[in-house]
């Protein structure tokens, strides 16, 4: 494993390098047509600062940017245990130092992407539509993908690479465009220039629209293919880590059935996403522009492994499926690897849940992270509220009773005992400081909603199981009591 | 004067050398050594679990008072085994007392529909899942530090300075040797 990173560390340069020249050259080729035949190096200069700018931008908030623009909402355990816990387990697995963030990205859409320029520093987000659709082997299987292109160091590649293409793309279309329409300007210039000069201004121009178109298409076509192997990899690393191919094979299979296409994905974030998010429907077939392997043969490899989990038996199901050996991996890699068996499935045998309840369940958890409110009728319906719903009190749709959102009952400490906890640690006296606490009594099992003495609306979740909770606006400490 | 500079180098680069190896081991070792905290974290939790666990049983399982005091019984077995060998063979008896326990589980409806319970068995299930992939994360960690051990030229340096080969975590039993699983449900 560490010397697969190490080798994926030594390609990442090599690709940095090799996109780095591509764009060297087109700067200097652009600067030698737009200022006299010496203005490349001003050209080289331009080029580098376009790219240093965009580097220096995703480098230090590049997962915030993909995080914001995707909508993710970060959970916490309380909201969504079992994800928490699966992404514990791979991390564990993976031998991680770091507990990555979890997001919760709000899109019927079946994906999941990692972000983050390091170990130290990453997250994972998933759809709510993967939440409600797959089971908790599937979760684990993918998890693991997301964990491998953590491990492997792919986020970090991903993202440069990502950025180098996109300067490569913006400085020939400027260029293009620039030449497009300023053409009768710059050929008064030439002809002032000398007879020789001229000439060698022609070819160079010549020779920077050539790059200029070329230089996009080449720098994607091996951006995708990068990208392409970068998933088999991933794959097979997450393999390794979770020991159940099955899971992550018919995660993948349930991925390619849903057709919602993520509405927040572009082509140049798409090769973080496990599945490509763009796909169109019926075009699977692989071609020279695609970010992903095909998802079918990705399936029929994890599928065909049965001996074990180790490297070389992904590498062998690999050749069996695509009929030739593999250069995903470098046969370094593969000497110190023994044999892992595959393990069982921890499915919920009893735990049935038809897919409608599950989407409700995910939907209620979505809206609790969007800060809904949520009330119980006496008749036994349940309201959702959302934040931004002003009035006091809500009539029931079912019952038309009038329904406002309960109050903590706010109970005062007394004087003594105020004083008394004030001796206490650091915590306990911001506890007190609040002088009072609240009390709610829980109506029934799933998420409900009150609001803090200081107005604030908190939810607890079906699974709340401590006896206080804390506001996150105001600090003060609320009793949660069951009937 | 030139054989002995050239000797001089040598003896530099076969010095630098062998620090290179000695301090490449050291960190093989305290890696083996973090995958077993991991491990350790993971059977603390579970200790901290069970109790619960039995608190919230109990008044569902008033004929199951033998499961419960085997968990109890074997958890604290568990808990005073020591040194990697003695531990794996405990850990395992007390995982399948608790598979065994939650076979039992399926008898009672009603406990099964307790919040608490729920949300013990999850905690739990990841539990068992957590220690099977620090176990796994462990012993892969170990079998790189032995052979780096085992192997020239790393292993006159490990000769050198005394390093010992460490012992793999392996559970015995044949059902727990798949997959530590726990049947919640």
């Amino acid at each position: 494993m560490w010397e697969l990173i190490r080798e994926n560390k030594r390609k990442s340069w090599i690709i940095f390098i090799g996109m780095g020249i591509c764009l060297i050259s087109l700067g200097y080729l652009i600067g030698a047509v737009w200022f006299s035949p010496d203005g490349g190096i001003g050209g080289i200069f331009f080029a580098l600062c376009v790219w240093v700018v965009l580097s220096l931008v995703s480098y230090c908030s590049g997962d915030s940017i993909l995080l914001f623009s995707s909508k993710a909402k970060e959970v916490s355990r309380d909201v969504c245990p079992q994800l928490f816990n699966v992404v514990e387990e791979m991390k564990i697995a993976a031998s991680l130092e770091a507990m990555p963030k979890i997001y919760i990205i709000d899109e019927p859409a079946l994906n999941a992407f990692a972000t983050g320029r390091s170990p130290q520093k990453s997250a994972i987000a998933v759809t709510a539509g993967l939440l409600s659709r797959l089971n908790r082997d599937e979760l684990q299987g993918v998890v693991a993908h997301e964990m491998s292109h953590i491990i492997n160091r792919d986020v970090l590649y991903v993202t440069f690479a990502g950025i180098m293409l996109g300067s490569i793309v913006l400085l020939s279309e400027v260029f293009l465009r620039s030449m497009w329409y300023s053409s009768g300007r710059s050929s008064r210039r030439y002809r002032s220039s000398s007879q020789g000069g001229g000439q060698a201004q022609v070819i160079m121009m010549l020779a920077a629209i050539v790059l200029a178109v070329l230089a996009p298409i080449l720098a994607r076509l091996f951006y995708f293919s990068l990208s392409r192997r970068r998933e088999y990899l991933a794959d097979a690393s997450a393999v390794r880590l979770d020991r159940y191919p099955q899971g992550l094979a018919s995660a993948l299979e349930k991925i390619s059935n849903a057709n919602f296409d993520l509405t927040s994905a572009n082509k140049i974030t798409a090769p973080m996403y496990i599945a490509n998010p763009l796909k169109k429907r019926g075009l699977e077939k692989l071609n020279l522009f695609s970010t992903h392997p095909p998802i079918k043969e990705r399936i029929k490899i994890l599928r065909s492994m049965a001996q074990g989990v180790n490297y070389i038996n992904y590498l062998e199901a690999f050749s069996r499926v695509k009929g030739k050996t593999s250069d995903i991996m470098p046969p370094s890699a593969l000497e110190d690897s023994k044999d892992v068996p595959i393990r069982k499935p921890f499915v919920e045998q009893d735990k049935k849940q038809s897919i409608k309840e599950k989407t409700r369940e995910i939907g209620d958890l979505m809206r609790a992270v969007n800060n809904y409110a949520f009330l119980i009728c006496l008749c036994g319906l349940r309201i959702k509220v959302p934040p931004d719903f002003k009035k006091q009190a809500i009539s029931c749709p079912r019952c038309a009773r009038k329904l406002e959102i309960p109050l903590a009952k706010v109970e005062t400490v007394t004087a003594a005992s105020g004083a008394a906890i004030i001796q206490k640690s650091d915590k306990e006296k911001r506890f007190a400081q609040g002088a009072e606490s609240g009390v709610y009594v829980r109506k029934g099992k799933g998420w409900e909603s009150f609001s803090c003495s200081c107005g604030k609306v908190l939810q607890i979740s079906p699974i709340f199981a401590a006896r206080y909770t804390t506001c996150d606006r105001c600090g003060r400490k609320t009793e949660i009591k069951t009937d | 004067m030139i054989v002995i500079a050239v000797l001089l180098v040598l003896l530099v680069l076969v010095v630098f050398n062998l620090a290179g190896m000695y301090n490449s081991l050291i960190r093989l070792r305290n890696q083996v050594k973090n995958a077993w905290s991991q491990i350790d974290v993971q059977l603390k939790r579970r200790y901290d679990l069970i109790p619960n666990l039995i608190e919230t049983a109990k008044g569902y399982m008033q004929h199951e008072r033998e499961t419960l005091e085997n968990i109890t019984k074997a958890r604290s077995q568990a808990m005073g085994a020591q040194g990697i060998g003695e531990k794996s063979k405990a850990e395992g008896a007390l995982g399948e007392t608790l598979s065994k326990f939650f076979l039992v589980v399926e008898n009672y409806p009603d406990l099964k529909a307790n919040q608490n319970f729920l949300v013990l068995q999850e905690e739990l299930t990841s539990t068992e899942n957590k220690i099977a992939f620090a176990r796994q994360a462990y012993n892969d960690q170990t079998l790189f530090f032995n052979n780096k051990i085992q192997m020239f030229p790393s292993n006159i340096v490990a000769q050198m300075f005394n390093f010992k080969e460490e012992e793999f975590f392996v559970i015995e039993e044949k059902k727990e040797r798949e997959a530590p699983k726990v049947n919640f449900s």
